[in-house]
């Protein structure tokens, strides 16, 4: 979480129903017979850059195909799936993958639903504290919280709450929180508050006005904050490596290091194989939250020029 | 995106009018924050209170220290201000937040955002793509894949072989600067998307003039562009360098924070203080120091947003 954590909180003033914005078109310009060279000179940089950064991921892919993978990026002289059979095993990958699962739907919905409440009034009502409630949980978002884990420790060992996946879940989703409020208040915003008002006078009460009102209008927005709480909780290693010390509870960021460890050579095509097995499920959503809240980039675009 | 953004201000006024109030109804309201006050004062607010405290004691792992701690006062921090190995790391992470979030990411960022906009589109999406990827990539394999590049037998190496250069083993000999490298190759994309979305923000008619006016690229880009979006450059500033000092995962399996102590920024040391030593006590007083110094960015970053809190 702790390198999401800041990044989200830009995210959080992206309108979540917004209307996108047509990009501008672009200048035309006034020297074109030097725009060609300008362009290709700019392409072969990127291309690049975009070499260097591709080389680590090309290992990862190649390696994990690799009949006799080395450290070094090559194309495989034997194509296998080897490697993704021998990762394949209950112990190795299935339950580590079902704790990540577990651990990270527990956070997304813990965090969702008492993110949602949280939100609500916040939203909906002006209150004298409001200011310095939104503070702080703007600077609860900015803290390291790779640099709470010590007095954590020390936390969980007086509250019994070690080697607990439990207090592994309620602990990301407290650290997730202040994002997620300040996302869901931001869509929550957007909902006119008009559409409540008709219902409060047939009747409904609030909470029924958040259910049956607000909640169906932001559906794409609590599913952004949703995704981004799960992969949070998905990626993150540290918090769970401190926590959790029995194997049958590791989620597979913390059995995929072990694994790694363990070897005095390293297997590294099953490092490989096992790698893309857990990145992928990442992957997959990260796109699926670009579709949600609109094309490409769409997420940073709210910081203020 | 940025013109419809909804600044905490929308809400304001959208209430009913302040007027005084049944104070059973104000409870009724404030009810459904309750559960998340208490997880936040639980396990936010609790660990950094905790963390306080605990670096005043002497506690430790085992040994009757850990069951019965005592409470010794500001010596955790007097012992703390007297290690070398402290100011070495709080050295190490100053160089590699500058080197990686302030410079590193924060350059290379902006200059792909120019890049993605003056180059051939297929090429754009495919090398955004890329950038993004390594951003997307949970931590641990981001930094595994980093390690396979910096290892002695590895990527980068074979690589100055084919130019006839004798390579080393990076890891061993420059780890601060392999980790250094793999946070900017990890997190460059979010200033690339940062300073993307900000560009994309610039009048065109500010840079028509400005050409009009003879100013050549480098100078539309100095004189025109980043004035305009510094707003962008100072949030995305303050964000990495908090992403950063938080940076553990990366730092811990490509060189455990070693060799010796030689990439031990502040989170790895208070790791390797608190659970390889065992002194929870002195690990707590480092940690405390990172969260101050957090809380410290954190500070200024609300300042910078002020007026968009309602």
């Amino acid at each position: 979480m702790s390198d999401r954590t800041s990044t989200i909180s830009i995210v959080t003033r992206t309108p979540p129903i917004a209307v996108h914005r047509a990009r501008r078109a672009k200048p035309v310009s006034v020297a074109s017979p030097r725009r060609g060279a300008h362009t290709l000179l700019s392409s072969v940089i990127l291309a690049a850059v975009g070499i260097l950064f591709l080389i680590p991921l090309l290992w990862i892919a190649f390696a994990s195909f690799d009949g006799d993978p080395t450290v070094s990026m090559r194309l495989p002289e034997t194509w296998t799936l080897d490697n993704y059979a021998k990762v394949m095993t209950w112990q190795l990958t299935w339950q580590p993958l079902l704790n990540s699962i577990a651990i990270s739907l527990g956070t997304a919905v813990i965090t969702v639903v008492v993110g949602v409440l949280a939100a609500y009034p916040l939203s909906r009502y002006r209150m004298r504290f409001q200011r310095s409630f939104m503070y702080g949980i703007l600077f609860g978002t900015g803290l390291p919280i790779t640099a709470m884990m010590v007095p954590v420790y020390a936390l969980f060992v007086s509250l019994k709450l070690l080697d607990s996946t439990w207090g592994v879940i309620v602990f990301m989703a407290a650290t997730s929180l202040p994002m997620a409020i300040w996302m869901l208040k931001n869509f929550m915003d957007s909902v006119p508050i008009s559409l409540e008002e008709a219902a409060w006078v047939d009747g409904a009460s609030s909470m029924q006005a958040l259910r049956r009102i607000v909640l169906p209008l932001m559906r794409p927005g609590l599913a952004v904050v949703f995704i981004f709480v799960f992969t949070g909780a998905w990626g993150n290693f540290f918090v769970p490596f401190v926590l959790l010390f029995t194997a049958e509870k590791f989620p597979a960021a913390v059995s995929i290091f072990n694994f790694f460890g363990q070897y005095g050579s390293i297997a590294y095509g099953q490092l490989a194989a096992y790698s893309v097995l857990y990145a992928t499920p990442m992957i997959l959503l990260y796109v699926i939250v670009q579709r949600l809240s609109g094309g490409a980039f769409a997420l940073a675009g709210s910081v203020k020029g | 995106m940025t013109a419809v953004a909804p600044r905490g201000t929308v809400a304001r006024g959208r209430g009913p009018a302040p007027r005084p109030r049944p104070a059973g109804r104000t409870l009724t309201r404030l009810l459904p924050l309750l559960p998340a006050v208490l997880l936040l004062a639980a396990f936010m607010l609790g660990p950094i209170v905790y963390s306080l405290y605990g670096s005043l004691t002497d506690r430790a792992m085992t040994g009757p220290r850990a069951a019965n701690p005592q409470f010794i006062g500001l010596d955790n921090y007097a012992e703390l201000f007297a290690s070398a190995d402290f100011w070495n790391s709080l050295w190490l992470t100053v160089v590699f937040i500058l080197a990686s979030a302030v410079i590193g990411q924060n350059v290379l960022g902006m200059a792909l955002a120019v890049l993605l906009r003056s180059s051939v589109k297929p090429l754009r999406s495919i090398v955004g793509g890329l950038v993004v990827l390594a951003w997307v990539l949970p931590e641990i394999v981001a930094a595994f894949a980093l390690y396979a590049f910096f290892s002695t037998d590895g990527t980068l190496n074979v690589m100055l072989g084919w130019l006839g250069l004798e390579g080393t083993s990076w890891l061993y000999s420059f780890p601060l600067a392999t980790v250094i490298i793999a946070n900017i190759w990890r997190g460059t994309a979010f200033s690339m998307m940062v300073y993307n979305a900000a560009l994309a923000e610039v009048p065109p008619e500010l840079t028509e003039a400005a050409t009009i006016d003879g100013a050549g690229a480098w100078q539309r880009f100095t004189r025109v562009t980043l004035p305009v979006i510094r707003r962008s450059i100072s949030t995305n500033l303050l964000l990495t360098t908090l992403q950063t000092l938080g940076v553990f995962t990366l730092i811990w399996v490509m060189t455990g924070g070693g060799p010796g102590t030689q990439s031990s920024t502040l989170p790895v040391l208070a790791y390797q203080e608190a659970f390889k030593f065992a002194q929870l006590g002195y690990g707590t007083a480092i940690a405390t120091v990172t969260l101050l110094i957090g809380a410290a960015f954190s500070v200024v970053y609300i300042r910078i947003l002020k007026p968009e809190v309602d």
